[in-house]
């Protein structure tokens, strides 16, 4: 019976409790490696695909189209072509009259965002895992610790990640202060004292890859390598009708259309996300930090702060990650750079590539980090 | 994920962050005090379900108990908010409109358009409403139908404590008289609300749930029993779009018409009476601008043309519950 492998829905994100099924990748009978996508589900904030967790041949589907399953519950089975139909059928009646799903609160399940004071900035952040050298996942203009939702727990399998809400971001506080690139930088460094890490891996997307090559030009004791995911500060050009439109967009209408920008695959904008984002935008002082980073960072319809030209001189250990159809900042700047450092592009993938492309993202980071 | 406060919380929150901000933001009504500051007293009830409890220490002088005289409070913030206070009137049940409803509806909601647009009048009228809390036929009606009858109002009808706390700061901060209504039944919901100030537009519909078979349009409590519905209704293969108005007046009419472009049936849920009822109200608008778009008759589910009764059995029956939810949309996804 060790031979058979389930194939469960997916826990992304904290508040998740059921995902629905889009459709099958795989259908009965195909041989499977380990690693490929199987299923493709979403929860209400996210849509993704499931990978198989061990090679052999899909022997059932469990769930078809549109079915609506707790976190944990079976979608289908894998199983080398020499086990039974009887075991197999054993094997699924015993699963299901075992599972139970989880009950009660999300805040009952794994680790809860903490807040902590920095520099008078109230600070929210997740932590995932133990020991290791630490990394620290650091978000893009408008983003908060969500968006690291497929890689956090992936990257965090051998060892400790924190994932920050940046000042005027999330649920930390909305006073960005000057609303530089070097006060953000400082505001991280701050942030690492103050849960205690010395040096740490920086995984920064977008803005939060500009934030994380000035925390190494400042506080290059500070940082063990950098992983820059679709940054800024490597060009110039950047999609500035996306920034303005995202800073003034004042309901849904206004905003959907515009995060269709950020995926390669539009559909990925859900209902949620949208909602999410307008409650965020709607809070107090939100707007008045998103103009002003806007206006520091992106000013004149480009990128104020290139450096591109550092990378080879930080002396660290630098990899870049980019979405060949992002269409935020351009892949060109990933292209650049290749040659000086460790380039990664996904084909058919946008702006968001961790989200999109995650477990190709998680794995590259993770070999780079070692 | 942010903290889980009550829907009741909620509305203090939304109170207490706006009179912080704004010193002509005053609270009063019978009771919104409610024995605080008399000798002996450190705080006490605050409101008849202690929605207001905590203010009146935490801001001296602004929150003011009343007499039992809604035509002489109700009047006084109508004329304070002329002459550039923005008080939060509590008319504790809604059930007691009509001794103050002149106030209400040839005063307040006609200055502005009476004095050419010079006068403003930045009043917000609190109130409970709803069944479900065996106060009998005087404190249980539904009346949010009846102020959206009236232009110059506007009415709010929240159905969750984020909507609650954003819909009440943007009623403070209104030029004009809002009417915002809370049900009782709701007051110790739970959900998650940040800690920072926040508004929420009006006129703005909240898409609840998303589905392509049947349009459930539902206000204040019943969006819960919607869920409740649409949860069961997905078991057997039909898959609802839940449009929460979240303010009657104005109304998202856009929203609610693009849903039913895309379901082609719709289910209006209303706990209020039946007759000229926002239930009526909308499926007139759906019948008159989508109807090339229906498959199928639209269906009300509401209360009845009858007083609520105190009958804890009777009151059951009354209130539109799941079920009845479940068979209206079952009809309508069955139509021939």
């Amino acid at each position: 019976m060790s031979d058979i492998h389930t194939i469960t829905m997916p826990k992304w994100g904290l508040s998740m409790q059921e995902g629905k099924v889009n459709g099958w990748l795989k259908q009965v009978g195909d041989a499977i490696e380990k690693g490929q996508e199987i299923v493709e589900v979403e929860s209400e904030k996210i849509a993704g695909a499931v990978e198989a967790g061990a090679a052999g041949v899909l022997r059932r589907q469990l769930a078809g189209e549109e079915d609506v399953l707790p976190v944990g519950g079976l979608l289908g089975v894998i199983a080398d072509a020499s086990v039974s139909d009887a075991d197999i059928d054993a094997f699924v009646a015993d699963f299901q009259a075992s599972f139970k799903p989880a009950e009660g609160d999300a805040e009952d399940q794994g680790p809860t965002p903490q807040k902590i004071e920095v520099n008078g900035h109230k600070l929210r952040y997740l932590k995932r895992g133990e020991g290791g050298e630490p990394m620290v996942l650091i978000h893009g203009f408008g983003g908060d610790l969500n968006n690291w939702l497929f890689n956090h727990e992936a990257l965090a399998a051998d060892r400790e990640v924190y994932a920050l809400d940046l000042p005027g971001h999330g649920e930390s506080t909305k006073d960005v202060g000057e609303g530089t690139l070097e006060a953000l930088a400082d505001t991280v460094a701050a942030f690492m004292d103050a849960v205690g890490v010395d040096a740490a891996h920086l995984v920064g997307h977008s803005m939060g890859g500009a934030v994380s090559l000035t925390v190494a030009t400042r506080h290059p004791q500070r940082v063990r390598s950098l992983s820059l995911i679709g940054s800024a500060g490597l060009g110039e050009e950047i999609n500035t009708g996306y920034i303005e439109g995202f800073v003034s967009a004042a309901n849904r209408n206004a905003l959907k259309p515009l995060l269709g920008d950020l995926f390669a695959d539009t559909s990925l904008v859900t209902r949620q996300l949208v909602d999410d984002l307008l409650k965020y935008k709607r809070l107090e002082g939100v707007g008045a930090a998103l103009g002003t980073l806007s206006g520091n960072l992106f000013a004149n319809g480009r990128q104020n702060s290139v450096m591109a030209d550092r990378l080879s001189g930080l002396g660290k250990p630098v990899l870049v990650i980019w979405g060949e159809e992002d269409r935020i900042i351009p892949v060109a700047h990933a292209q650049a750079v290749s040659g000086r450092v460790q380039v990664e592009v996904f084909g058919n993938r946008g702006h968001m590539v961790q989200m999109e492309a995650a477990n190709d993202v998680n794995r590259a980071i993770a070999r780079f980090v070692g | 994920m942010a903290r889980k406060i009550t829907y009741q919380q909620a509305i203090n929150e939304a109170l207490d962050q706006e009179m912080s901000r704004d010193q002509n933001v005053i609270v009063m009504g019978e009771d919104v005090a409610g024995g605080a500051g008399s000798p002996g007293e450190q705080d006490a009830w605050g409101g008849v379900l202690g929605v207001t409890r905590g203010l009146y220490h935490k801001h001296p002088g602004r929150v003011i108990d009343t007499p039992i005289s809604e035509s002489g409070y109700v009047g006084a913030a109508i004329g304070a908010a002329c002459c550039g206070m923005r008080p939060v009137a509590e008319l504790m049940f809604v059930d007691f409109l009509g001794v103050c409803f002149d106030q209400i509806f040839n005063q307040a909601a006609k200055f502005r358009y009476m004095f050419g647009g010079k006068a403003e009048t930045p009043v917000v009228i609190r109130a409970m409403y709803g069944a479900g809390f065996r106060a009998a036929a005087q404190h249980s009606q539904c009346l949010y139908n009846i102020f959206t009858h009236i232009p110059g109002l506007k009415v709010v009808v929240p159905s969750n404590p984020y909507d609650a706390k954003g819909l009440l700061i943007q009623s403070i901060r209104d030029n004009d008289p809002v009417i915002f209504l809370e049900h009782k039944a709701l007051y110790t919901m739970e959900g998650e609300v940040p800690e920072e100030s926040y508004t929420v537009p009006f006129g703005e519909a909240a898409v609840v749930r998303e589905g392509h078979d049947v349009t459930i349009v539902a206000m204040g409590r019943m969006v819960q029993k919607a869920q409740e519905a649409a949860a069961e209704l997905q078991k057997a293969g039909i898959h609802c779009e839940i449009i929460d108005p979240r303010t009657t007046s104005p109304l998202d009419t856009d929203t609610i018409l693009e849903s039913v472009e895309k379901t082609g049936r719709l289910v209006v849920v209303d706990e209020s009476h039946p007759r000229c009822s926002m239930a009526s109200d909308i499926a007139g608008l759906v019948a008159e601008n989508a109807f090339g778009s229906l498959k199928a008759p639209i269906r009300q589910v509401t209360g009845y043309h009858a007083p609520v009764p105190f009958s804890d059995a009777l009151e059951e029956l009354y209130i539109p519950s799941a079920a009845k939810i479940i068979a209206a949309a079952k009809s309508v996804k069955e139509y021939k």
